[in-house]
């Protein structure tokens, strides 16, 4: 199939799903939800790097495609690490709610 | 006659002048080796003193005899030994000591005499818990006295004229204890020092004149004829020249030191010490040294003489003696302590000598000062036997028939009281009196020094005879038992009686060796013929008439009843409002304590009001100044420094805490702030990008 | 445009939306899977077969599927003021304002690209066999610190989410 979007496209949706995902971290009072806002935050930065890739002048070259798996397996591991972390501040503070813990205030 | 000292040129320095320095230096030594002895030990001590003045004794005689030596061959002696000792700029003060004939005879006198009060020390002072320290002290001032004796420098006569005084001081108040002791050794002390003022201002006007304090320096000393010369051109006040006013200061120091009149009212009170100490220094030695240091500076005060005239220095020499003579022996009338009455002919004694000076020159006054030496040193010792016989009595009307109780220490005694009687012919008291009494008789500026003199001489019979009744005559009226001293006590008066009578040979004019040997001109032997010198046989004739006449009026009225304590003195009987004139000293102490001392009062009085009134007040006027500045400051501090300060830490704290609300605490809070960030790095790029 | 891009675009921006915006979180983290398979489609479209596959075996398989276990271990303390923070709306704003510069950056340097670029060049033939010798060859290092980053992330996240010595399991 012949692409007729233009690069702007990809770079709009990715822009669009970052905004969504910074609103989500920014707003919702779980961790949880935090963190999902942060992986999409991340997925939308990896579209960015594909596209680039793909509309770019070398994409024989690998470099945005395997910058973007490099970022999926960062990203996996962060997560891991976050939702551990989450879980144990849920277990210490016994909410994961953001507005209540206020250990770091001062 | 008045004789000038003949010029006599120094010759070189011999191997005993050389070593001259020991015969002070020996006894001060010991002095300070007894002064730091542990535990007091009685009889080194006394031991180290004897013995140190015994050799002092050996010393001075051989260089008598050496100078003997000398003046027998012709060549008189004067050898110096100068050495500076301190130099400053260009000038240097020099120091030195000085062997000639009246040196020789001075020291063989202090020493000789020195050394037998200090055997005779070694009884009175037997039961005196304070023997050692007591020998210290008359070791030391042996060795100051003879210090003073062969000086050269008027520097360093003067420093051991000091420690002459301080010592003096010390033994006057021995028993310290005694308020009347204390008080009588300060008294010695501040009267002496009044002298001594005038003493210095003598020294450094001489040292501004002649840049040297030096008597004999090879032509360029004081007593040279260079320096005399220079001091007789140079004019000061009074009419006098400087060598006159010089003179004229320097006396004033002898006036203390000598208890000549107005400054004598140390002497008497001075009694309070032991007899030993009266006896050696306010009799033989110390009193002396004021006669003594006017001979010594006699070219001084006869500078500019003219033949068979004299100066004005001289003329108040003179007359202060002479007075001084009588106004001692009128009071020494009057006195029941046998020891006031022993000072108060000390003093009169004093005056002679120092008339002697005055009118007949050195060998004169001399002369009486080696007799009176021995025959007072004598009595004073006598007195004290007396006061040891008597269990420490000294109140003669307490004493009486003590001849049959004390034999030896009667015929000493009395041996002694002819001799300062001047009984004519055997006791050389008689000759050295009767040579002054010629002077004064042959004396161009008047006859009055000779009347006084005379009176003087009347007098001392007198007080002598009723001493020597009360004491010696009559009945027992003391308590107790009276009892004769030990031997180590009699044996030095016996010495020194031997001596009143002897050395009158030297003195007649049959043969004046005494006079020739200081004054450096052959002594000729002139036999009787000598006698038949116009007037003298007159005066010789005269003058024991004045003895006679005395010693018959004491006999008179006192002869073998002495009155006791209650009741009134013969003499007191005949004329009461003169007796108690003479016994309250004529009022001198009362006088000076109403003027002198009064005075002084008032002026400490004045000083305290200053000090705390005025300057006092200036100070707290000070302080209350600096308690307001303190308190502005404080002021100040608490409400502007502080509240600006208080203020600005307050504002800090909030703002502070204004800022830490930024750490709220809450993740979504700092992940806002970020993102913040970010939109706004990303702005400032994108607007930077586009200009 | 092409009609699957505006379709797979629908899907992962509704499925981001969901997933920050309802209420239960079990739901929130089944939109996110929604918007994950989106995305992997995106990449497939966008030739990056590898990048797609990995997107759906880590993102989906792993990631979502561990959101789900925290969503579940955090069950406890349900919300009772509601979903959104007391300050939403400063959030909001904030990442509007976020949008707004990345729009405009977008857009504008879109208006500047030549025409040639806004599309893109043939497909690249890309083979595993390539991805392999890349991954050994040219990126055999970032290869080897994902690595040791990807242990010392499972330490990590095993020890912080342990169960301290003592305390009772919730």
């Amino acid at each position: 199939m012949i692409h007729a979007t233009p690069l702007t496209g990809y770079l709009l949706v990715a822009a669009v799903l970052f905004a969504i995902g910074l609103a989500g971290a920014l707003t919702r009072r779980n961790a949880i939800l935090v963190l999902i806002g942060i992986e999409l935050m991340l997925n939308a930065a990896n579209l960015n790097l594909v596209a680039f890739w793909r509309y770019g002048p070398h994409p024989e070259a690998l470099t945005g495609m395997m910058f973007a798996v490099f970022s999926i397996a960062v990203a996996a591991a962060e997560a891991a690490v976050g939702l551990g972390l989450v879980i144990a501040i849920y277990r210490h503070a016994s909410t994961a709610d953001l507005d209540e813990i206020n250990r770091m205030k001062g | 006659m008045q004789e000038a000292l003949q010029f006599v040129p120094q010759t070189a320095a011999s191997g005993i002048a050389r070593t001259l320095w020991l015969i002070p230096a020996v006894p001060i030594v010991a002095s300070g080796v007894i002064a730091l002895l542990k535990q007091p030990r009685r009889k080194l001590a006394s031991g180290l003193a004897i013995g140190s003045l015994a050799v002092s004794l050996v010393l001075a005689f051989a260089a008598f005899a050496h100078v003997l030596a000398g003046w027998a061959s012709g060549h008189a002696v004067r050898e110096t030994v100068n050495f500076t000792w301190l130099q400053f700029g260009t000038s240097a003060v020099e120091l030195g000591w000085v062997l000639d004939p009246l040196a020789a005879v001075m020291l063989v006198m202090v020493t000789l005499v020195g050394l037998l009060i200090f055997i005779y020390s070694v009884g009175y002072m037997a039961h005196d818990e304070n023997y050692t320290r007591f020998f210290c002290f008359l070791s030391l001032f042996a060795g100051a006295m003879l210090g003073v004796v062969i000086a050269n420098s008027l520097l360093l006569l003067f420093m051991c004229w000091e420690i002459v005084g301080l010592t003096s001081y010390l033994l006057i108040g021995f028993w310290y204890q005694k308020p009347a002791a204390a008080a009588a050794a300060k008294k010695a002390f501040i009267t002496t020092r009044f002298g001594d003022v005038f003493f210095l201002l003598g020294i450094v006007w001489l040292f501004a004149q002649t840049g040297t304090l030096l008597f004999y320096s090879q032509g360029a000393g004081n007593l040279e004829p260079l320096a005399l010369g220079m001091l007789l051109q140079t004019p000061a006040k009074l009419g006098l020249s400087a060598a006159g006013a010089i003179g004229l200061l320097i006396f004033a120091g002898a006036v203390g030191k000598s208890g000549q009149l107005p400054l004598h009212v140390w002497l008497p009170d001075a009694m309070e010490g032991p007899t030993p100490v009266s006896a050696l220094i306010h009799a033989a030695t110390m009193v002396a040294a004021g006669v003594y240091l006017i001979a010594r500076v006699y070219p001084l005060m006869a500078a500019g003489v003219l033949p068979g005239g004299t100066t004005t220095a001289l003329t108040v020499v003179t007359w202060v003696g002479a007075s001084t003579a009588v106004f001692a022996a009128l009071i020494a009338v009057a006195q029941n302590d046998i020891k006031r009455i022993l000072a108060y002919s000390t003093v009169s004694q004093l005056g002679y000598m120092m008339a002697g000076l005055g009118l007949g020159g050195v060998a004169v006054g001399m002369f009486h000062l080696i007799t009176h030496a021995f025959f007072k040193a004598l009595l004073f010792m006598g007195a004290g036997s007396v006061i040891h016989g008597c269990n420490e009595e000294q109140d003669v009307r307490h004493m009486g028939g003590l001849r049959r109780y004390m034999p030896l220490t009667f015929v000493t005694y009395a041996i002694g009281m002819l001799a300062l009687c001047g009984f004519p012919l055997v006791f050389s008291g008689f000759w050295s009196k009767d040579a002054i009494l010629e002077s004064a008789h042959q004396w161009h500026a008047g006859q009055g020094p000779y009347f006084l003199l005379v009176f003087g001489a009347l007098l001392t019979a007198f007080y002598m005879t009723r001493q020597v009744s009360y004491v010696f005559f009559g009945e027992y009226r003391g308590h107790g038992h009276a009892h004769e001293s030990p031997r180590v006590m009699t044996a030095p008066l016996a010495i020194l009686a031997f001596f009143a009578i002897a050395l009158g040979v030297v003195g007649t004019p049959v043969w004046p060796w005494f006079r020739s040997f200081l004054l450096d001109t052959h002594a000729v032997f002139g036999g009787l013929a000598s006698f038949k010198e116009p007037g003298l046989g007159v005066l010789m004739l005269t003058s024991s008439l004045v003895v006679f006449t005395g010693l018959a009026l004491g006999w008179a009225l006192y002869g073998n009843r002495s009155p006791r304590a209650d009741q009134p003195d013969s003499l007191e009987k005949a004329i009461p409002p003169v007796w108690r004139a003479l016994s309250n000293r004529l009022y001198v102490d009362e006088f000076y304590g109403a003027t002198v001392i009064a005075f002084y009062y008032w002026w400490a009085r004045v000083a305290d009001w200053l000090d705390r009134r005025v300057w006092g007040g200036l100070v707290a006027a000070v302080t209350w100044l600096f308690g307001l500045w303190a308190q502005l400051n404080r002021f100040l501090d608490t409400n502007f420094v502080d509240g600006t300060f208080d203020k600005g830490c307050e504002e800090l704290s909030s703002g502070g805490g204004l800022m830490a609300r930024v750490q709220s605490g809450r993740a979504q809070n700092y992940l806002r702030l970020l993102a913040l960030g970010v939109v706004i790095l990303a702005a400032i790029l994108i607007w930077s990008s586009r200009g | 445009m092409n009609a699957i891009f505006w379709i797979l675009a629908a899907i992962t921006v509704a499925g981001g939306l969901a997933a920050v915006t309802l209420k239960n979180t079990v739901h929130c983290a089944l939109a996110l899977t929604a918007a994950f398979a989106g995305l992997a489609l995106m990449f497939l479209e966008l030739d990056a077969q590898f990048a797609g596959f990995a997107q759906i075996l880590v993102y989906i398989g792993a990631v979502a599927i561990l959101v789900v276990f925290a969503i579940l271990l955090t069950r406890g303390a349900e919300q009772t003021e509601g979903v959104f923070s007391r300050t939403w709306l400063i959030g909001l704003a904030i990442a509007a304002a976020v949008f707004a510069v990345l729009a405009w950056a977008v857009l504008h340097s879109a208006a500047a690209l030549p025409d040639a670029v806004g599309l893109p060049g043939p497909a690249p033939a890309v083979t595993v066999a390539e991805i392999g010798n890349a991954l050994m060859g040219r990126y055999v290092l970032p290869l080897e610190i994902v690595a040791l980053l990807l242990t010392a992330a499972m330490i990590g996240a095993v020890l912080v989410a342990l169960h301290e010595k003592g305390e009772p399991p919730r």
